[in-house]
């Protein structure tokens, strides 16, 4: 697979993603401690950004709920580190389970009553929203005033168990990352990614040539849901501290998905480039703004800066970066 | 082949088709004439799986295939060519032809099939690597054909072939599916353009409001007083 993509690319294309690969594996050694928060959040978005774009840009079914998945991975390996010392390693594939659970039930509804575009991602917000309202309600999970992991022994790094310093999450993320990227373009270039695309461009079509349309999203929300469930667990044990009230909300499932409309929706760089133009942004904004009560102002940048993307370059950046770069290979490429 | 028996199918509240009963019969060409709007697509669709019927049976080879869904029609041999030509305008023409051999029955013959689409439109081998959107009309509906095809049907149901292509296309469109008829495959061709498709076609029916009005051959059904006032305008 990997020599089949080294040859399908062009040189330059190669040149760039090694530089970039290796600038973010010693970023580290090289940034503050702030940078490297800056960066552990950019990576963050663009996993979870990877495995979304897999639902709508790659099979063509808009969710507007991710923040549900995060929000189950989060609080399900959460939960079972501090009742019952699990650790996270064992506790993700729990996570995956709940998410990807989750995500077939709304599937199923959605699919198999032919519930499509819009409607459906307004039933991916309905999940999302009415899953926070009960955990809400759940004192066991610490209900509205949250639920809390021990931060303790931070000094070592213990990676069964993620207690650490910010490096190490930052290299569990990079290599979700790289994971997700992998998956995602292997994915692609699969018999699974052709049924998708067909599906994505007209699905009619795609049902009249013999094509299982409800296996076939099932799937995909199978894998994007368990994916982005994999990214709830970082979270929960990156940030410690879960509140259903942000969790569950659809400002976290827009946040997950601003990266990829920005950088490119089906593109497998996209999601990446996405978050490294949004998210550092947001927090130079942020930082800029810091001490003048200006609320939501980065809430305001993002709108306009996915309105901007929507009226200037509605494919995203990546494609016309691509352009620009010259990153196509000499003979004729797909993307 | 294929036997419908008393077919009704409900969109909702309305009803698109109503007791609608057809056979065709292996190796001919059946042609379903009517308006706009007379339950042509409908009817098309819900024999390929696309929507369950209210009422009534679909049989084909003998197999009940009420209800099913679409690729275990389309695997048991029935193929269909929307109307609209709906290709997949990103991917290119040879892609748009391989999702058209992804049903089991036809990925062993993939090779096979592929060569014989290519006789049939050589246009189609010499942009193999283009992107089907950029195809011209008649290039896609050879497309939309070559992927029907891909899937080794037994029978094709053809949906509005001749709609929005010059005439001279038509004629040729005509002219590809009378040949593959020739070569045993059995077609169902749903047309508005009726003088058209009777003439082809050895049995035609005429379906009205959701039902079947006239059925009788070709000839007998274009020399019929009422199908020439109302669809010739003789």
């Amino acid at each position: 697979m990997i020599a089949r993509v080294i040859e399908s690319a062009s040189p330059r294309a190669l040149a760039l993603l090694a530089v970039v690969t290796a600038a973010l594996l010693i970023a580290p050694y090289l940034v503050d401690s702030y940078v490297l928060s800056v960066l552990i959040i950019v990576l963050y978005f663009a996993y979870v950004g990877q495995a979304w774009n897999l639902m709508l840009g790659f099979a063509g079914q808009l969710s507007l709920g991710h923040a549900l998945f995060v929000s189950l991975g989060a609080y399900t390996s959460a939960a079972l580190f501090i009742k019952f010392g699990v650790p996270p390693v064992i506790g993700i594939f729990a996570a995956i389970a709940m998410a990807v659970v989750a995500g077939c039930l709304i599937g199923y509804l959605g699919f198999r009553f032919s519930i499509r575009g819009v409607y459906f991602a307004l039933l991916t917000i309905a999940f999302a929203e009415f899953t926070g309202i009960i955990v809400d309600h759940i004192s066991w999970l610490g209900a509205s005033s949250g639920l809390f992991l021990p931060v303790k022994n931070q000094q070592s790094n213990d990676l069964l168990n993620l207690r650490g310093s910010p490096t190490m999450f930052y290299y569990v993320i990079l290599a979700l990352t790289g994971f997700a990227f992998a998956l995602c373009s292997w994915l692609l270039n699969s018999k699974l990614g052709l049924y998708w695309q067909a599906i994505r461009e007209d699905q009619e079509a795609a049902e009249a040539s013999g094509v299982p349309l409800f296996r076939y999203k099932m799937i995909a929300v199978a894998i994007s849901s368990g994916l982005t469930g994999i990214g709830g667990v970082w979270y929960a044990f990156y940030y410690n501290n879960l509140f259903p009230e942000t969790m569950f909300k659809t400002s976290q499932s827009v946040e997950i998905i601003l990266g990829s409309v920005v950088g490119g929706v089906g593109t497998l760089f996209g999601p990446i480039l996405g978050a490294f133009v949004l998210t550092p942004l947001g927090e130079i904004l942020t930082a800029a703004t810091d001490g003048m009560h200006l609320d939501g102002v980065k809430s305001f940048f993002w709108g306009f800066c996915v309105a901007a993307i929507v009226l200037f370059r509605p494919q995203g950046l990546w494609p016309w970066i691509y352009d620009v770069l010259g990153l196509a290979p000499k003979k004729e490429g797909k993307r | 082949m294929l036997d419908v028996e008393d077919l009704s199918v409900f969109y909702g509240d309305a009803q698109a088709l109503d007791g609608v009963s057809l056979s065709i019969e292996q190796g001919e060409i059946v042609a379903i004439v009517g308006a706009n709007g007379a339950g042509k697509t409908s009817l098309i669709r819900t024999i390929g799986g696309m929507h369950r019927p209210t009422k009534g049976k679909i049989r084909f080879k003998g197999v009940d295939i009420t209800g099913w869904p679409s690729y275990r029609v389309c695997d048991l041999g029935v193929g269909q060519v929307a109307e609209g030509r709906q290709i997949f305008p990103n991917m290119s023409v040879l892609e748009n032809l391989e999702m058209g051999a992804m049903l089991p029955r036809a990925r062993k013959l993939k090779a096979r099939n592929l060569e014989h689409i290519y006789g049939l439109f050589p246009r189609l081998k010499e942009r193999a690597g283009q992107f089907a959107g950029t195809l011209s009309g008649g290039e896609q509906q050879m497309l939309a054909i070559g992927r029907c095809l891909m899937g080794a049907p037994e029978l094709v149901m053809f949906d509005e072939p001749s709609l929005g292509l010059a005439p001279a296309i038509v004629q040729n469109m005509l002219a590809i599916i009378r040949t593959l008829n020739q070569d045993g495959l059995t077609c169902m061709l749903v047309e508005q353009n009726v003088a058209v498709s009777l003439r082809l076609a050895r049995h035609g029916y005429v379906l009205e409001n959701g039902r079947i009005m006239l059925k009788g051959g070709g000839e007998e059904l274009l020399a019929d007083d009422r199908v020439r006032q109302a669809y010739l305008g003789l």
